[in-house]
């Protein structure tokens, strides 16, 4: 041991933390502060109970869903990706138009059952995977939506830039939860037919975020340089070849982190799906909270609950990131 | 006394042509005509309307007066005929407008396999064969942001020419180079007018307009003041406008 290394931390906490007197208040403050909050929080840990999470670990992941059922949980999940690694790995424009509608269709028909399938209703389905689905489905809807809405408020006709403009402002102007409601009181009444309680809120997620979608979108496609569409038309590209090829391409990549964004802010808004009776993660943790044997648990229940949320939230987050680094 | 050579009809004609922007009159009744195989450079002062008046020969400034006809289709707003003038007329921009997010040999392959439905094999042969012709057929694969300005403006005459055009527009293709890349690009426009292509260059390029150029047109506040050779234009010219405009730049 040389002399160096003992006297090196003592030297970096007085240049950095006493160096005068004032950040040395303001040392002594912060230390107290996380030592008052760190003993409480271990004293409550050392009397939390787990097992409300040990016990319920299936209510979580999957809520009340038929455990014969569970592959159609698994199969609905691995649609999706094999859809995905497909079409990266054959990048022809048929397989598009045939994949994406045959899996949507399968899908809802293993959400929903029939055809041989014993019907499983909303209510059954719950947790983590509930919180999963209605967030990739709301995604997935509102993605396409929000680009249309981008592309009506930039349109040159009057009749559909002014209805993409009101939709966008009107659905700004509210908060999610008021549009919630909304979906599931007023859908039914111009919907013909019976939509599903999930359905509705699905939709309401839906409505919500792909106005926010738009503006997004819309942030990009306006700061693209006019030279770029006027060099493609100069070429002979149509107006829809001058998207799809030359515009959409450096929009959505100059606009990727607000999408993301965009995304994790509607993963984090299924919890309030819970006050409309259905389990998703905090709906279910609502119910589990609920039964007298796991009465007054709810630091380690929402502790719980809230990792999980932070895990995809932040899985999200780094994969935004990577796609920044790749695609400059 | 027989004048054969001057009997064809032109493959650009311009009939008193105007445009407004909002109030402002850019264009006043501007007249040309073009035959093919001309090189005709415009010259003017700023805001003359020389580079408006040529982004109407490829409809990317829409008139409101007078007639264009391009290869015998009168340019209306008539969408058919637009998209067929529009792959007819190549066109070169200042700012180069190459795509960022394709690499070089892309952005010249696009417009041949979407517009023109050609194969891919087929697009890639023309596109390097474009390459190697404006010298630049190693940049192939890089994007367009690794490449020097004279590059990449050589880069977006090869993406004009791969539509196989018949006439080729330049608006001021020189003026946002740096001087020492500017000879790279007029050696390629040299070549190209001396391969026999229709052109027309807006450019304060003088000595290009003396060596390569056929007719030189010189614009004022939207008008077309002179239409004659280079040596006239240049030595003796007849307007008083075009003296002020030469005095300033020569």
């Amino acid at each position: 041991m040389n002399a160096k290394t003992t006297i090196k931390p003592v030297r970096w906490v007085q240049k950095n933390l006493f160096n005068t007197p004032y950040n040395a208040v303001l040392t002594i403050l912060c230390v107290w502060i996380l030592w008052s909050i760190s003993s409480s929080l271990f004293s409550w840990l050392g009397q939390s109970e787990w097992t409300v999470i040990s016990e319920n670990l299936r209510l979580f992941l999957v809520g009340r869903f038929p455990e014969t059922q569970l592959w159609r949980m698994g199969a609905i999940v691995t649609i999706p990706i094999l859809i995905a690694s497909t079409l990266v790995v054959r990048r022809s424009q048929a397989w598009n138009f045939v994949l994406i509608p045959v899996g949507l269709g399968t899908i809802a028909w293993l959400a929903n059952g029939g055809f041989g399938l014993p019907l499983i209703r909303s209510s059954l389905w719950g947790g983590l995977f509930l919180t999963l689905f209605a967030a990739a489905i709301s995604t997935a809807l509102a993605f396409p939506l929000g680009l249309l809405l981008a592309l009506g408020r930039r349109s040159e006709l009057p009749v559909i830039r002014g209805i993409s403009t009101i939709y966008i402002e009107l659905v700004r102007g509210l908060p999610l939860i008021g549009i919630l409601f909304m979906a599931q009181v007023m859908l039914p009444l111009v919907v013909p037919f019976r939509l599903d309680r999930l359905l509705r809120a699905i939709l309401g997620l839906t409505f919500f975020n792909a106005a926010y979608l738009a503006e997004n979108i819309r942030s990009g496609l306006q700061s693209l340089p006019s030279g770029q569409s006027e060099a493609a038309r100069s070429l002979g590209l149509n107006s829809i070849q001058t998207l799809r090829f030359i515009i959409l391409p450096q929009a959505l990549r100059l606009v990727t982190p607000a999408i993301v964004g965009q995304f994790i802010s509607l993963f984090k808004d299924t919890s309030l799906l819970a006050l409309f009776a259905l389990f998703e993660l905090t709906g279910i943790a609502r119910s589990i909270l609920s039964q007298p044997q796991f009465l007054g648990r709810n630091g380690e229940v929402y502790l719980f609950i809230g990792l999980i949320y932070w895990m995809f939230c932040f899985g999200l987050s780094q994969f935004s990131k990577r796609l920044e680094v790749r695609s400059s | 006394m027989i004048n054969t050579i001057k009997t064809e009809t032109p493959i650009l004609i311009a009939n008193d042509v105007s445009k407004w922007f909002g109030k402002f009159q850019v264009l006043r009744n501007a007249n040309l005509q073009v035959k093919a195989g001309e090189v005709v450079v415009i010259m003017g002062p700023s805001g003359s309307g020389k580079s408006t008046f040529i982004r109407t020969f490829n409809a990317l400034e829409p008139y409101q007066e007078g007639r264009i006809t391009i290869d015998g289709i009168p340019l209306t707003e008539d969408i058919q005929n637009i998209d067929q003038i529009r792959q007819n007329v190549g066109m070169v921009f200042q700012q180069f407008n190459l795509f960022p997010h394709l690499t070089v040999l892309e952005n010249i392959t696009l417009a041949p396999i979407q517009v023109r439905k050609f194969t891919k094999t087929q697009a890639n042969e023309i596109a390097l064969r474009l390459l190697d012709r404006v010298g630049i057929l190693e940049q192939a694969q890089k994007y367009p942001g690794k490449l020097s300005g004279g590059q990449q403006q050589r880069v977006a005459i090869a993406r004009a020419l791969a539509m196989e055009p018949k006439i080729m527009l330049f608006d001021e293709p020189t003026s946002s180079l740096d001087p020492e890349m500017v000879r790279e690009v007029l050696d390629v426009m040299r070549s190209l007018a001396k391969s026999g292509m229709t052109m027309l260059v807006v450019t304060h390029e003088v000595g290009f307009a003396r060596e390569v150029a056929d007719r030189v047109i010189f614009m004022d506040a939207g008008q077309v003041i002179e239409d004659t050779t280079p040596a006239e234009f240049f030595t003796q010219p007849k307007e008083a406008r075009s003296k002020l405009f030469l005095s300033q730049i020569l």
